[in-house]
């Protein structure tokens, strides 16, 4: 056996997209831990309709990689009851937008039972789903729902940026002892029948690591301004950091990588050094993920050199013609002129 | 029993099904276009998911062929056979799934989201939504005393979903003028009947909310229209609702791009060899139709098609800004 880094060193670079690095996570887990099975809609002889679960069914077999029926009050509450017995169920509903049918198991079951219970009984279970919209799906599969979820107590959400840390988040998941939401971004995936932002699909290590829930990282370091993103968002404010630097304009980038628990000290050190704060977020304004971190970096009494901002999508419901989505739907270049605008009003 | 429907109705049924097949025949090409050489379902002019209904005109044609303009049809996420059998705006339904400002909602919900309240018709994309809405549907007419019936399509994967149990349970309950359409496509996305479904038939858990249940066999717009029309005449007359199972077929995949990997080898070509439109031409042909007469109205439908299509691609889109109008009446 070769040394940790004479392995590192001859491994080729993988090329893995979120999709392969949760169902290779999901794998990993399941091949070390008999407590671990899988189910949900079209998971098993399709592998997930966003490939999170392929070759799943193959390898460890219809008895711990289970196809359910339309029916997810009924297979969640399961999920609840499952991970009351004992067992690690990682648990797929294809869209954040279809959790209204079964959201009573999400937010009375399996967000309480831990503490409904004084602590003798937990829920381990992670709940995957996509998020997001920008190809047309209209108002019904195109939602981003972090803050809903973010909003209720004793669950945690989490939302990958990019492959490294969607391997590592879903060991993270499957092991902690509460219901973990698993969000992964449509842009992000790395479907081959949907358009995907190359700066997802990265190397991860082949073995064992965990990424942990409810850590933000700097993704670029930066001295004018703090700009905070999650998922999809992290990746426009990465391109919108590149156009800054070549008016002079040094952004830094949090990936916040976790909605609950919120990394807010990440932030607030981060604003401490450069003063200037912009949220970038595809979920509604109202009440949102943007509004729960300005209010965090105010409530430390941070000097700010402008006030801060937040760009999120409108509180409309997702349009489904194109000419309104994208109208609507932040990008690169409104992060680039929100922060133009911000230096220019500061002090 | 062909007999049952009358000759009108059967030509109606003839050409609907035909116009039905059409609408999707000109979607296909519309959709992949901006698409190749890397497919990617946001581009184009069709964006989104694409399901089509070729294979399940005839549980369309055989309901709708009994409802008037005043009766309520809330459909699913596969809606465009049902919409156009229930007398939607073919121009504005076109012009909707092809995002443009004169569409049915001026581009906000698209294929998944048609509404034409002229004839009472709504789809969602969450699956067995639409019975709730129905049985409220029913339950009005029921209160103001007029004849309207509220039919609510769904798909056999729907029958699973709590709100199927929970709709027809209030509607047996409240005997509210409600009829439940099964199209049993043997298929919810990648997943068979058989894997996820505890019943051999769907149309006997009618017995367990009390109300009639029937099965009906061999995607046959006649006996699908036999059927509903005996169902849809019990509701107006007051006696409550009814569930109906209508055994059809998808000949397309779950949505358009699906590499349907899930299906037997052969299955695709064995379905299509029992296609239920030229099955029922040549049924109509034997019983005595002239040719002639079917050609006219195929043509007269295809035509119709033609012209929504054109009309959809020459309409303007919407003014960006028009996405916050209409989020509160
Ligand atoms: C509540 C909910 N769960 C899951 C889905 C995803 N989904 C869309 S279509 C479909 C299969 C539906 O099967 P069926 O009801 O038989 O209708 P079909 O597609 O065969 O017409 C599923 C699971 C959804 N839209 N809504």
């Amino acid at each position: 056996m070769s040394s940790p880094d004479t392995a590192t060193a001859v491994r080729p670079a993988r090329r893995l997209t979120i999709a392969r690095a949760i169902a290779e996570a999901i794998g990993q887990e399941m091949e070390r831990d008999p407590d671990v099975l899988v189910m949900g809609e079209d998971i098993a002889k399709l592998g997930g309709v966003f490939g999170t679960t392929t070759g799943l069914l193959d390898r460890f077999g219809p008895e711990r990689v289970r196809d359910t029926p339309i029916s997810e009050t009924a297979f969640i509450g399961a999920a609840v009851g499952l991970a009351a017995s004992g067992m690690r169920p990682v648990v797929e509903l294809m869209f954040v937008d279809f959790f209204g049918v079964c959201m009573d198991a999400i937010y009375n079951l399996a967000a309480k039972q831990s503490y409904f219970s004084g602590g003798q009984v937990t829920c381990p279970m992670v709940l995957m789903t996509s998020v997001g919209g920008g190809y047309g799906d209209a108002g019904q599969h195109s939602q981003a729902l972090y803050a809903t979820f973010g909003h209720l107590p004793g669950l945690k959400v989490v939302i990958p940026s990019n492959a490294h840390d969607a391997k590592g988040l879903m060991l993270a998941a499957i092991r902690d002892p509460n219901p973990v939401i698993f969000m992964y971004h449509k842009a992000l995936q790395g479907m081959g029948w949907l358009g995907t932002v190359q700066r997802s699909i990265t190397d991860a290590p082949e073995g064992d690591y965990v990424v942990p829930l409810g850590k933000a990282k700097c993704v670029r370091e930066g001295e004018d301004i703090t700009v905070v993103g999650l998922g999809l968002s992290v990746h426009q404010a990465l391109d919108a950091a590149g156009q800054l630097a070549e008016g002079g304009i040094s952004a830094e980038v949090i990936d916040l990588i976790s909605v609950a628990p919120l990394d807010r000290e990440a932030v607030r050190a981060s604003v401490r050094r450069t003063g200037r704060l912009l949220v970038v977020d595809d979920d509604y304004l109202s009440y949102g993920v943007g509004a729960e971190i300005i209010a965090s970096v105010c409530e430390a009494d941070i000097p700010l050199r402008a006030p801060p901002q937040r760009i999120a999508f409108p509180d409309i419901p997702v349009p489904f013609t194109p000419v309104m989505e994208h109208f609507v739907l932040p990008n690169a270049d409104k992060v680039t002129a929100a922060v133009r605008q911000m230096m220019r009003v500061s002090n | 029993m062909t007999g049952a429907s009358n000759a009108s109705d059967r030509l109606w049924m003839y050409a609907t099904m035909i116009k039905s097949r059409h609408f999707e025949a000109l979607i296909k090409p519309a959709y992949f276009e901006g698409k190749s050489p890397v497919f990617n379902m946001a581009k184009g002019p069709l964006p989104g998911e694409m399901h089509l209904s070729d294979g399940q005109e005839p549980c369309a044609v055989g309901v709708c062929a009994h409802l008037r303009p005043g009766d309520t049809v809330t459909a699913t996420h596969r809606p465009h056979h049902v919409a156009i059998a229930k007398g939607v705006d073919l121009d504005a339904m076109a012009a909707e799934i092809f995002g443009k400002a004169s569409g049915l909602s001026g581009g906000r919900g698209g294929h998944m989201h048609l509404f034409d309240a002229r004839v009472n018709f709504a789809c969602s994309g969450i699956i067995a939504q639409g019975l709730g809405p129905a049985v409220g549907a029913a339950l009005a007419s029921k209160l103001r005393g007029d004849d309207a019936v509220a039919v609510a399509f769904l798909g056999e994967g729907a029958a699973n979903q709590g709100a199927f149990h929970e709709a027809l349970n209030l509607a047996s309950v409240w005997k509210v003028p409600a009829i439940f359409v099964i199209e049993d496509n043997a298929y919810g996305i990648s997943v068979s009947k058989r894997d996820c479904t505890a019943v051999e038939r769907n149309a006997d858990r009618a017995a367990a909310y009390a109300m009639p249940g029937h099965f009906v066999a061999g995607n046959d717009a006649d006996a699908v229209h036999t059927i509903a029309g005996e169902a849809i005449a019990r509701a107006r007359r007051g006696e409550g609702p009814s569930l109906l199972e209508i055994e059809t077929c998808r000949l397309e995949g779950h949505f358009m791009g699906d590499a349907e990997g899930y299906r037997p080898e052969g299955e695709v070509e064995r379905l299509k060899a029992s296609d239920p439109i030229p099955a029922y031409r040549a049924r109509l042909l034997a019983d005595g139709f002239e040719a002639a007469d079917l050609d006219r109205t195929a043509a007269e439908a295809r035509a119709a098609v033609d012209a929504a299509f054109a009309f959809a691609r020459a309409a303007a889109y919407p003014d960006p800004e028009e996405a916050f109008t209409h989020v509160f009446a």
